[in-house]
């Protein structure tokens, strides 16, 4: 089976880079690729300028990586400064346990089990693993997967300081907004190839408009609407949205009283109506046709 | 290494079920097979005599031999508990005199010959040789001493198989072996941990199981204790290696399992752990004693029953360390690291 296909990346030094898409498209293996935990059938790997060799030279390499997987559980039984303590062994060169808990702040579990540390601690603790080695590089899959929100911005701040010294990071995600907060340049992911590649703002830029309006009626949309929908000033793109219609626009305060109007020319009923900012979550939707989160 | 087989005695010792599995229960064991088997000397046989013509005559002249005790019984009884075993033989008075009991169980052919001799010396019977018994009690003849050394051999292989086996497989399925081919560790540092930490523990067990054999039974060690050490320690390499080559490629505790037991039952009822081997066909005799359990047993016996050198054992111990260097180099080649 192949999962990822004909993937052309380049990640600069410093830069925090995003692959972005749904579950199933690819990201974990791309990752792992790049990690040389899975060897590609074809295709070449540079790694802070090396290629991925077995033996002493991939260890070497890998001590200057710092690496946090998707699934990985911990071992249940052992501290949190015990964790740590054995990972930073495995490294010729790192923090110490006390350095490595203030950075993910940490230091009032250092003598709690794992297994009593939430989800968000729990995460915390696997970043913590891959910092300890003081890497040059970092590789995040998923990070923040399943986490409330407040545990998803102390990871986000975890992240930012570790750029804010020189840190160069790769991660996975599938939200959106993780991406546009956190990554100077994203890949967006769909079955295994990358479908767009960009800073957030160039991807939002491409959509041609800055702004998104969704609307519903109580009757449902009238096939002959669509024309003079089309035709309303600012309207870049119409597509079906979630029960509704979905139009992207450039000024929002031209096209919305112009929309308005046009309905209640028609006397059609609004159910709903909202606007957003467009995000990188519209721009799946304009590549795809699909919402990120149903898939 | 040293952290990594650190975290491997941790996360043992706070798992208080797998403490009680490796160190409590061989000892339990060993207590209740002790207590079962102890050696009281040899019992009054009891033997039955049918009721009939003079049966309480034949009764009185069995009772007033030390080793027998008579019962009179009717027929029916009488038959019932000779088949359930409660009774060794039965006489059934008249002429002839009628023996009758079951020739293959031992205990019966001992009442055989007690209750003859007996009711031919009250008839007049003269015995023609003078003859003088000399009892003696060979050390380490008992069955407990037997079994110490032989369940110390099964808790050696059981420790290693299971201790290095579920935490491998364990570690497999969470994902935690991927995470740490994430990191420079080398691998075979991995592997050499659970074989680090196997020593620290068998220190605790053999301590353990031999004190208490020593200390409720009197069970010595008359050999020396360096090569009892000894070869404990190659015990526990070699099970380790086992045990490593058992989880090398399993994705799940299931899994493991069943090749755990697969590996282990044949051992524990083939190697002499509770019952000696010599009792199995000779044909199945040369391909025992190639098991490693059985050789570690033997040799565990040879030092501690009968205070053998360690020069003696050559063979055995020969064994136990081609299995242990074979699977681990086979485990190291197939191992599946994620």
């Amino acid at each position: 089976m192949v999962a990822v296909a004909g993937l052309d990346l380049a990640v600069g030094t410093g830069e925090c880079f995003g692959l972005l898409g749904p579950n199933g498209a690819g990201k974990t293996t791309t990752i792992e690729i790049l990690e040389g935990l899975t060897a590609p059938d074809s295709g070449d790997v540079e790694i802070l300028g090396t290629p991925w060799r077995e033996g002493a030279a991939g260890r070497a390499l890998r001590e200057r990586l710092g690496i946090q997987l998707q699934e990985t559980q911990l071992a249940d039984k052992l501290t949190v400064s015990e964790v740590l303590a054995l990972f930073r062994s495995f490294y010729r060169q790192s923090h110490t346990v006390e350095e490595v808990l203030a950075l993910v702040e940490l230091e009032e579990k250092r003598k709690a089990r794992v297994v009593t540390l939430s989800g968000g601690q729990k995460q915390r603790l696997a970043v913590a693993c891959a910092l300890v080695s003081k890497p040059e590089l970092l590789f995040l899959d998923e990070p923040t997967t399943g986490l409330d929100p407040q545990s998803r911005r102390q990871l986000w701040e975890i992240i930012r300081r570790f750029r804010a010294a020189g840190g160069t990071v790769l991660l996975t995600t599938h939200y959106m907004e993780e991406a546009e907060r956190l990554c100077d340049r994203v890949a967006i992911m769909d079955h295994g190839k990358v479908i767009a590649l960009g800073t957030p703002r160039e991807l939002i830029a491409s959509l041609g408009a800055e702004h998104v309006i969704e609307f519903a009626l109580s009757d449902g949309i009238p096939d002959d609407l669509m024309d003079p929908i089309r035709g309303v000033g600012g309207v870049t793109a119409v597509r079906p949205g979630s029960g509704g219609l979905s139009l992207t626009v450039t000024e929002l305060h031209r096209t919305l009283p112009a929309l308005l109007a046009l309905l209640q020319q028609r006397r059609l009923e609004l159910s709903s109506l909202t606007t957003h900012h467009a995000t990188l979550d519209d721009v799946f939707v304009a590549l795809t046709g699909r919402q990120l989160r149903d898939t | 290494m040293y952290q990594l087989a650190l975290s491997r005695m941790r996360e043992f010792y706070r798992e208080p079920e797998a403490v009680f599995w490796v160190f409590g229960f061989p000892i339990v064991l060993a207590f209740a097979l002790g207590l079962a088997f102890r050696n009281t000397g040899p019992g009054k046989l009891q033997v039955g005599v049918v009721a009939g013509p003079g049966d309480s005559a034949v009764a009185v002249v069995l009772d007033s031999s030390p080793r027998l005790l008579a019962t009179v019984l009717d027929t029916a009884t009488a038959r019932l508990r000779l088949r359930t075993g409660r009774v060794a033989l039965l006489v059934i008075p008249g002429d002839p005199l009628v023996y009758r009991y079951d020739s293959t169980r031992t205990e019966s052919g001992l009442a055989r010959l007690e209750v003859d001799a007996v009711l031919q010396r009250a008839r007049g019977r003269k015995d023609l040789v003078a003859v003088r018994d000399d009892r003696a009690v060979a050390p380490g003849s008992r069955y407990i001493d037997f079994l110490i050394p032989g369940l110390l051999g099964m808790n050696l292989l059981g420790s290693g198989i299971w201790g290095v086996g579920f935490s491998v497989v364990q570690a497999r399925q969470r994902k935690l072996l991927k995470r740490y081919m994430a990191t420079p560790m080398r691998r075979s540092h991995y592997l050499l941990s659970f074989i680090l930490s196997r020593l620290v523990f068998l220190i605790v067990e053999v301590v353990a199981l031999v004190g208490f054999g020593w200390l409720l039974f009197g069970v010595a060690v008359r050999g020396s204790f360096a090569t009892l050490a000894g070869i404990t320690i190659l015990g526990s390499f070699s099970f380790a290696g086992l045990g490593l080559l058992v989880a090398s490629r399993a994705k799940t505790i299931e899994g493991v399992s069943g090749l755990m037991n697969l590996v282990m039952l044949p051992m524990w009822i083939l190697s002499g752990t509770f019952f000696s081997y010599a009792r199995f066909p000779d044909a199945m005799i040369p391909f025992v004693k190639a098991l490693p359990l059985t050789a570690l047993n033997d040799a565990l016996r040879a030092v501690m029953i009968d205070g053998a050198a360690v020069t003696s054992l050559g063979t055995p111990l020969a064994i136990v360390v081609a299995w242990g260097a074979v699977s681990f180099v086979i485990a190291l080649k197939i191992f599946r690291w994620r």
